[in-house]
């Protein structure tokens, strides 16, 4: 199974593919794609370097344009692609129908991956992108227990990619708009979730108060970690009582099943997090590759030494595993 | 100013009672004022069942009052079953389908369809394809601003365009059901107790303001999406079509105040005045339309005892 790690500077990307990554996935530094961060992702320049720089370590660049195009505004999106192709990049991460579209009638030699933005959890939603635009890969959404990514990847005519580590969305990928009903900027249209430049903490009487938007969304007391308050994993209130209604404030961990996602057919395994440190990109590229390297050689894998890693220190296998829903 | 723009009553999102959901197509059929009502269960699988019994009564009294009847697909198609549902659905030719899911669209094979708000459509080069493939009309995304909209329907001449106009805006869906783990259910043995709140169930800030609601596996805004002020900019932007989402409301006087307000027979102000009253205690917005966060602003004043 290929290693695919996120890099959202040159030298994270330098890191990962040092680190043993066999594909790295990045992108511009606009709106364009799913990560839109400030001081984050790739100039033209930079993506056209970094790109050299892995393939002289046989490690592939997979750039992800994967938000939905601006109606009456599309050119950053088309140029994007076409920037991305003349950079050499191996594959184009993509999730807008109309923007796949564009691609693979522009560049019909360049492969296309489907984001997991695009939400196609079941063969027919897959092989309606791969019948009409060629995808090679998809990247199949944080929804679906191990079986049914079995069952899927025997039933599709392309690759299957899925995540391992990192940041869960809890809703359906490409199909969330709390955070827009909030703070007014969208996953979907400026790549952005829960955005920090919209978050408050303030102290009250010994509580750490969070607040996103104009909204206070949780209180941890004093000694209790802090999560960062993405809207899905944060406390709210009901008739039926308080607290983490979505999920706790816990992160992807699936070290535990890779021989199960192997025997299911999977190709690639991804972490999330181009928003990380270079420290984290090494350590979760590192400890995934001496579990992969283990797991091909047949060997007992070493100690998960990915646990200091996850966001609030609380791992979970999220839908992988039936209990979950 | 009268507004040629036709009304679609959305698919009810939430858990209703089986005979409480016939009976409400029932008088939609026979009083309210739309031209074409979408039907079919869109958020959980597990609820069809129950629907299915009055299926074919509530079809057939929609078809005889002159209704333009559209069946909704699944938003959220993981299961086996909920794949051979899609397709059953998909290929019928007894009815207009409503493609809440790629892989609907994949199983129309190019015949005339309806896209509904559930497939992600934000942008002109999006909307021209569908339109292609036989999308006749396009209902948006809720979050999308008017200045989208506009360019969409200007580059789509081809599909009739659909705003999402009154009810509260779907935000998310999710494989887990939210109302069983908050009554401490496994999502297979849920005893639907998402019935319960037939307008979704409310999810409050821990300061004690309304936020959001949860209606099983989706989550929707407290608030209630009313574009009736907006109508002009609407009319102006030449949206074919209103999507109007039931709410545990008269339905039929929702559709009356929109109607009347189109054909200029009643000031937007009044028709605003008349929603109040017809869907009280929820606030309105129209916060996605003009591209604004939500405040907290419009949830003061409304205890949550």
């Amino acid at each position: 199974m290929e290693l695919i790690c996120p890099a959202g500077t040159p030298a994270a990307l330098r890191t990962a593919v040092d680190a043993g990554a066999d594909a790295i996935y990045c992108g511009f530094a606009d709106a364009t794609n799913a990560r839109n961060f400030p001081g984050l992702n790739f100039s033209r320049r930079e993506m056209g370097e970094g790109i050299a720089y892995a393939h002289r370590s046989n490690a592939k660049v997979l750039v992800a344009i994967n938000t939905f195009p601006a109606a009456g505004a599309q050119t950053p999106w088309h140029s994007a692609v076409d920037d991305a192709v003349a950079a050499g990049a191996d594959a184009l991460i993509v999730a807008d129908v109309g923007l796949i579209d564009y691609a693979a009638h522009t560049h019909p030699a360049q492969r296309l991956h489907l984001s997991v933005q695009a939400a196609a959890a079941n063969p027919d939603a897959i092989g309606f992108y791969v019948r009409n635009f060629g995808i090679r890969r998809v990247v199949l959404p944080r929804v679906l227990t191990v079986a049914e990514i079995a069952a899927i990847a025997r039933a599709i005519d392309c690759e299957t990619e899925v995540f391992i580590f990192g940041g869960l969305c809890v809703m359906a990928e490409g199909r969330c708009s709390l955070s827009s009903h909030v703070t007014g900027q969208s996953p979907n249209m400026h790549g952005v979730c829960s955005p920090a430049s919209h978050v408050v903490y303030r102290e009250e009487g010994g509580t750490l108060v969070s607040r996103l938007g104009n909204f206070t969304i949780n209180r941890f007391a004093r000694g209790e970690p802090s999560a960062f308050p993405t809207l899905c994993k944060v406390r709210f209130k009901t008739s039926l009582g308080s607290g983490y209604l979505f999920e706790d404030p816990v992160s992807l961990d699936a070290a535990a099943i890779l021989p199960g996602l192997r025997a299911a057919g999977v190709t690639a395994l991804k972490i999330e997090g181009r928003q990380r440190s270079r420290a984290y990109t090494e350590g979760v590229v590192r400890g995934f590759r001496e579990q992969l390297d283990a797991l091909d050689a047949g060997e007992k894998p070493p100690a998960d030494r990915l646990a200091a890693l996850t966001e609030g220190q609380s791992s979970t296998l999220g839908a992988y595993r039936k209990t979950w829903r | 100013m009268t507004r040629p723009m036709k009304l679609t009553l959305g698919p009810i999102l939430f858990n209703w009672e089986p005979d409480i959901w016939r009976d409400f197509y029932f008088r939609i059929a026979d009083e309210a004022a739309v031209d074409a009502v979408a039907v079919g269960e869109v958020v959980c699988s597990k609820r069809m069942p129950f629907f299915d019994e009055h299926f074919p009564a509530v079809l057939e009294r929609l078809i005889a009052a002159g209704k333009e009847v559209l069946v909704s697909s699944l938003a959220l198609v993981t299961l086996e079953r909920e794949r051979r549902r899609t397709e059953e659905l998909a290929l019928a030719d007894e009815w207009l389908v409503e493609a809440n899911d790629i892989s609907c669209i994949a199983h129309l094979g190019g015949r005339p369809h309806v896209i509904g708000p559930f497939v992600n459509v934000y942008n002109e080069g999006t909307a021209r394809w569908f339109a292609a493939q036989g999308a006749r009309r396009i209902c948006l995304p809720p979050e999308l601003p008017l200045e989208s909209i506009a360019a969409i329907a200007a580059a789509t001449p081809q599909a009739e365009i659909e705003v999402f106009a009154f009810g509260r805006a779907p935000l998310a869906i999710s494989a887990r059901c939210y109302h069983a783990r908050l009554h401490k259910l496994a999502k297979d043995n849920c005893r639907f107790v998402c019935a319960a709140d037939p307008d979704g169930l409310p999810v409050d800030t821990l300061d004690d303001e309304r936020f959001l609601v949860v209606n099983g596996v989706q989550t929707l805004a407290y608030t209630c999406t009313n574009l009736i002020m907006d109508l002009d900019d609407l009319a102006q932007a030449n949206i074919a079509s209103l999507r109007l989402s039931p709410q545990h409301c008269d339905m039929v006087a929702v559709a009356g105040t929109f109607r009347e307000v189109l054909d200029g027979k009643m000031p937007a102000e009044e028709g605003l005045r008349e929603l109040a009253a017809i869907y009280p205690d929820v606030p309105t917005t129209n916060n996605f339309l003009r591209a604004r966060a939500t405040t907290a602003q419009a949830f003061r004043g409304i205890s949550t005892a």
